[in-house]
């Protein structure tokens, strides 16, 4: 596979099929389309690395669940859509998936990190990630999925205070 | 898409040194040695992440699990990490407030070591 290039302004926009294999396929694309603006540093490329692979996740467990977690691949699935644009010196990434639409305000709660009872609850951390790594984050429905909207600035957005309560920003995960 | 697993039994600890990416696609090879091992009744675990090379949050999930596993039997879990990309991402979820993360596999098996027998 040959990693994309692009320069300021450019738009890079891929179809990836709906399986874990494909995560580090995403991964390995963030990496060369930020490696090709010197604004952003290995450090911030490595958020935008771990932000792309939380919304892929999300987008490709979407999407399994739609088709039943345990079933075979279909290759009649739905992609996930990767939308990545490049100007005015930031990054916007949009992943959109087909798995039936996702509602941020209705996912489940958890309790304190630092609590016993959160060893009970593996998820919960995605979506609380990508909202620490990235400047703006926003969730559009669209026809029978959604789309999560990423926007990246070269520097990091400061490290806003710890989780703590990974719900603490009013989020839970999208992977449970 | 690369994990790497090597389980080695060091002074009544079973070793877990975990190298390549651990995300959705190889993290459950990890839950599942982790299983394994408390299923097989190893109770006091290290996970070595010295040679991972990136983790999310399925990956922590999957820690999370383990810890929980170990800590039901009264064992004892504890992780070496000191590649500060790595650590970044258990510090910025506060995970580093829950799990132990120590500086090397054996500086880990002598202060748990030292820990249990200091505990009531």
């Amino acid at each position: 596979m040959t990693a994309p290039t692009a320069a300021a302004g450019d738009v890079v926009e891929l179809e990836l099929p709906a399986r874990p294999e494909v995560v580090s396929v995403a991964r390995l694309i963030i990496g060369a389309l930020v490696a090709a603006d010197p604004l952003f540093d290995e450090e911030r490329s490595a958020d935008l690395r771990l932000a792309i692979s939380e919304a892929c996740t999300n987008a490709i467990q979407a999407e399994m669940k739609r088709r039943g977690h345990d079933g075979p691949p279909d290759p009649e699935a739905a992609p996930i859509v990767m939308r990545c644009v490049l100007a005015d010196g930031q990054i916007e990434v949009a992943i959109t998936d087909h798995g039936g639409g996702f509602d941020p305000t209705g996912l489940e709660q958890h309790p304190e990190v630092t609590s016993p009872d959160r060893l009970n609850y593996e998820g919960g951390l995605g979506i609380p990630l990508i909202k620490m790594l990235a400047d703006d984050l926003e969730f559009r429905s669209t026809d029978g999925g959604t789309t999560v909207v990423m926007r990246f600035e070269p520097r990091a957005p400061g490290l806003r205070p710890v989780i703590g309560s990974v719900n603490g920003s009013g989020a839970g995960t999208a992977q449970e | 898409m690369d994990l790497r697993l090597e389980v080695s039994e060091r002074g009544g600890w079973s070793v877990v040194e975990v190298g390549g990416e651990i995300d959705v696609a190889t993290a459950p090879r990890l839950r599942e040695q982790l299983i394994a091992l408390v299923n097989d009744q190893r109770y006091h675990i290290v996970v070595s992440l010295e040679a991972v090379d990136f983790i999310d949050s399925t990956g922590l999930g999957v820690l999370i699990s383990g810890l929980k596993r170990v800590r039901t039997h009264g064992g004892r879990f504890v992780l070496v990490c000191t590649e500060p990309r790595i650590l970044k991402v258990f510090e910025i979820t506060g995970l580093l407030a829950v799990f132990n993360v120590c500086s090397s596999i054996e500086e880990a098996i002598v202060l748990e070591a030292e820990a249990a027998e200091e505990a009531p």
